[in-house]
């Protein structure tokens, strides 16, 4: 049976022989194509020579999370060959390059082999073993575009945009493409019943990563100081900005930069830098990964208790300790709730797609300046590295940034007195001054004791009233947050709720566990503290599926530590193995919890 | 640490400066230091600096980390903003602030064990990445508030005043910001204020980091005989290798402020470091020069004092990152924001 626009295939190859671009030119011509699509880079900690995959996911109704079933696979890696086979789907296809004898040990009864000599077709047409390697890429492209019936206007578009400067690169790679499709059309029956058909859903689209988009949302933001130390899976996102800065932010006479972007000796000092820019009045960020977090902790309780701004972005890799660097979790939500000794509790946003970590992004200043504290952006290695398939991106330009608080010279002249940590008007922010301003503004800035005008103190009660009053404004800043999605079914008495990327999988999950009868009402919660919506949604259901990635149901935890829900109300669903959540965890991890309670 | 505001007395006949202040006006709260320590001399010092240079307390940030020197920031220039931020890492908020608004002007004072141990880090990358600041190191070889532990500075063979002593080699602050490249280093002793004020002053009209480290004895936990930096071993030891002057752009130099072999340095506003070795041949502008000689004296016990090392191209944090002049905290928003109709444009990139 003919499968179309609904499929998934995986390509196998070894890291940095340069299949990322004719991977991307894949994807890319089926997104062209107005085929909803995602793509998911597996790739190892490593610059040379370890095992990547790359996976594509077709699917007509616009479901993008990941899937584990692969109708196709291009298995291009000798070292990952046995496992590869493994993978494919029963009445499915491998493609390998038929240039050496396959080991017949590996064949699978149950598995069409497509045999291409991708090696023998390049180096026959291609001088130079460096050319060779890169073109064997672009050939097995060639090859899936007969195959999945790619558009190859499409695709030629697309090398002639990539390519427009390089003409010799261009000449190659229509070469290259031309030998892989001639050789599949030749040779098998094209395209497979698993193919592509031309559709008008990707218009109004785009495709993007989560660090680019929260890169960009940083200088749309009005961001001027970006301090970080290179993690993965964090660093794109400090190249985006940079990215974009050189483009809008140089002085077009003076060539002068209107941002500063300082590269740390360590996490410490990355998050020490943004704190001292906030201090001194500009809006700043680090993008760091949960061991950079790890190392931030002591200054993270200074500027909470001292109430300096700052944002910080956590792309999630897993932990604990170096873990897997190249691999997806969630398992940072407790550390950054309550980083740092002593009690602190922190705000925290959670985009699940790489549109709203462009404008989550943009908001976190907003938030981090109107309650004087720092603000951590927390994605994943999933949003922050993988092309994603979202809406283009928007900004009104009524916006203007809301730095709280924050006293003009006018303001300091007038005032009769100024001190820091007073709460004049009953909501927990207190007024603040800016260095170099006026006289008037002087304080001083200490994380130890301190009372209510600012001045060191060993005094029990002052101190209690500073530390009450900071906890106060904390509370209250969960108003300010980007409020819960909620998605009400008729008739659902139980509720799924979740965080961040797994958004996808649950949405698509929602929709087949209807399909058995399971109604359930959806709530995704986008930031911490939590409302009170989050409190009722909670509350009107006496049982909720709690998805998430990571191994102690860290969001669980939250929920009920901030929400005081009964752990009997919130049932858990966990996948935190590495790779991006997909429907069917969310859907067996639901049916078995059932299962146990009929 | 304290908060006891000193009284408002100002006696009508004390001096005032170009800004109409005083002295009192650049002073802070009350110490909350032993009496006699070497740091509350250091502070007295960077008060009578600030004061001579006419430098409005308002623009100046005084930072600094944890530990008996990191309080003093309080006890100068109240009209100013302080930070005492967490231990050793005063350098990275100066690093953000100084990046944030280049204007302002920055001080920070650490001691040995915030700068040579627990900071040893940022400090390096500080000097490396030549942020605009003055930094004063109140190095008295111990640990203060934890009551008398060895502090990376202390000297081998030093003794402790439990009668321990120190074994292992001390780490020289001002060989260590020779070597990383520091583009200003003096070293100087509390106890001589008539050679401080000058070095202060030279320090905070300097573009770049300027290092000063200054023996300050603490007379609690390091002033016993057998230490290595105590008043009196300091006394008998210093020995000024170059004196440094500072004349302010707007005077002119004369003759009786350079006697000698003298040589002067421009610094970036206008104004004169000028200085003469006492030394014979010593060259405060020859980096390896200085290195060597130091090295060679202290083999001889000598603590050398003075303006060590001068750079006449030092290129600071934000010219090497080129900032655009002035602060990056207040620009309109239209400059750093591109707009929706950009943002549409961008969208191609990625279909």
């Amino acid at each position: 049976m003919d499968r179309v626009n609904d499929f998934a295939f995986k390509i196998a190859t070894a890291n940095g022989t340069g299949s990322a671009s004719a991977n991307g030119l894949i994807m890319q011509a089926i997104f062209r194509m107005g085929i909803p699509v995602t793509g998911k880079n597996v790739f190892p900690s490593n610059i040379q020579g370890l095992p990547t995959w790359y996976e594509i996911r077709v699917n007509k109704h616009g479901y993008t999370a990941r899937t584990p079933h692969f109708d196709l696979m291009v298995a291009l890696n000798a070292a990952t060959y046995a496992k590869d086979v493994a993978e494919v789907r029963a009445g499915g296809w491998l493609l390998f390059d038929s240039s050496w004898p396959l080991d017949e040990k590996l064949k699978r009864p149950d598995v069409t082999y497509l045999g291409v000599p991708l090696a023998e077709l390049c180096n026959g047409a291609f001088k130079g073993v460096r050319e060779r390697i890169l073109m064997k890429n672009i050939a097995y492209a060639g090859a899936l575009a007969a195959l999945l019936g790619i558009d190859t206007e499409v695709i030629r578009q697309l090398t002639q945009e990539k390519f427009a400067k390089k003409p010799a690169l261009l000449a190659s790679n229509d070469t290259a493409i031309a030998l892989g499709y001639n050789y599949a059309k030749d040779h098998f029956q094209c395209p497979l019943p698993i193919h592509l058909e031309r559709m008008d859903e990707t218009k109004d689209k785009i495709l993007i990563d989560g660090n680019t988009a929260a890169g960009l949302g940083c200088v749309y933001g009005g961001a001027t100081v970006g301090a970080w130390y290179p993690i993965t899976p964090s660093t794109s996102m400090m190249e985006g900005f940079k990215g974009f800065c050189q483009k809008y932010r140089v002085d077009k006479e003076t060539k002068k930069h209107r941002y500063a972007i300082i590269q740390a000796e360590d996490e410490l000092a990355a998050v020490g830098m943004v704190i001292g820019a906030s201090w001194a009045g500009a809006r700043a960020f680090t993008p760091t990964s949960g061991p950079g977090i790890s190392l931030m902790n002591e200054f993270i309780g200074l500027a909470y208790y001292s109430e300096v701004p700052a944002v910080i972005f956590d792309v999630q890799r897993t932990g604990p300790s170096t873990g897997m660097p190249t691999r997806t979790q969630q398992g940072d939500l407790m550390l950054c709730a309550y980083a740092s000794h002593g009690d602190t509790r922190h705000i925290c946003i959670y985009p699940a797609d790489p549109k709203e970590a462009f404008e989550f992004a943009a908001k976190s200043f907003d938030i981090a300046e109107r309650f004087q504290t720092p603000v951590f952006v927390l994605t994943d290695l999933d949003i922050g590295m993988n092309d994603w398939m979202v809406p283009k991106l928007t900004w009104d330009d009524s916006y203007r940034p809301d730095r709280g608080k924050v006293l003009s010279a006018e303001e300091l002249e007038a005032a009769k007195s100024f001190y820091r940590y007073l709460d004049i008007d009953g909501d927990g922010v207190p007024q603040r001054s800016l260095p170099g301003v006026h006289p008037k503004g002087a304080y001083f800035t200490r994380g130890s004791g301190h009372n209510k005008f600012g001045a060191y103190t060993e005094d029990s009660d002052e101190y209690q009233e500073v530390l009450d009053r900071v906890n106060r404004k904390i509370q209250n800043a969960a108003r300010a947050l980007p409020a819960p999605v909620i998605r009400k079914t008729p008739g659902a008495k139980m509720g799924l709720v979740t965080v961040g990327g797994c958004h996808a999988a649950c949405m698509e999950a929602l929709d087949l566990l209807a399909k058995d009868g399971i109604h359930l009402d959806y709530m995704r919660v986008r930031g911490f503290p939590f409302s009170d919506e989050v409190r009722q949604f909670l509350a009107e259901h006496d049982t909720n599926f709690v998805v998430e990635q990571n191994r102690d149901a860290q969001l669980r935890s939250l929920l009920m530590l901030d929400t005081g829900t009964p752990l009997t109300k919130l049932e858990s669903v966990r996948y935190y193995a590495g790779f991006p959540m997909s429907a069917h965890h969310v859907i067996s991890g639901v049916k078995a919890k059932l299962e146990k309670a009929a | 640490m304290t908060y006891i505001a000193k009284p408002k007395v100002h006696h009508p006949s004390l001096k005032k400066n170009a800004l109409g202040l005083t002295r009192r006006d650049y002073e802070g709260a009350i110490t909350t230091l032993c009496a006699g320590c070497g740091h509350d001399s250091i502070t007295a010092a960077i008060v009578q600096a600030f004061w001579e240079l006419d430098i409005a307390p308002h623009t100046v940030a005084k930072l600094s980390g944890i530990g008996c020197s990191s309080k003093t920031p309080a006890y100068f220039l109240k009209e100013a903003h302080g930070f005492n931020s967490v231990h050793g890492r005063m350098p990275a908020i100066a690093t953000g602030a100084g990046c944030a608004n280049q204007t302002l002007t920055m001080i920070g004072v650490s001691g040995d064990g915030d700068s040579l141990s627990i900071g040893l880090g940022q400090l390096c990358h500080a000097i490396r990445r030549n942020v605009n600041m003055l930094y004063v190191l109140e190095n008295n070889g111990v640990y203060g508030l934890t009551k008398g532990q060895f502090s990376a500075s202390a000297d081998p063979g030093s003794m402790s005043k439990k009668g321990e002593a120190n074994t292992m080699d001390a780490i020289d602050s001002v060989l260590l910001a020779l070597t990383l490249g520091a583009t200003f280093v003096a070293r100087s002793f509390s106890g001589d204020k008539a050679q401080l004020v000058p070095l202060i002053k030279a320090g905070l009209a300097h573009k770049g980091f300027a290092f000063i480290d200054v023996i300050s004895p603490c007379v609690t936990f390091n002033d016993h005989e057998g230490s290595t930096k105590s008043y009196a071993y300091t006394r008998e030891h210093q020995v000024e290798v170059v004196q440094a002057d500072f004349v302010p752009m707007r005077d002119e130099i004369t003759a009786e402020q350079t006697p000698g072999a003298a040589k002067s340095v421009m610094m970036h506003d206008g104004s004169w470091v000028t200085f003469r070795s006492v030394a014979e041949n010593y060259d405060a502008t020859n980096r390896d020069a200085a290195y060597n000689y130091i090295r060679e004296r202290q083999k001889e016990h000598e603590v050398l004092t003075g303006l060590l090392y001068i750079s006449a191209d030092s290129r600071d944090m934000a010219e090497q990152n080129e900032l655009i002049p002035g602060p990056l905290t207040n620009l309109p928003f239209e400059t750093l924001c591109p707009g929706s109709a950009e943002l549409d444009k961008l969208m191609a990139r990625f279909r």
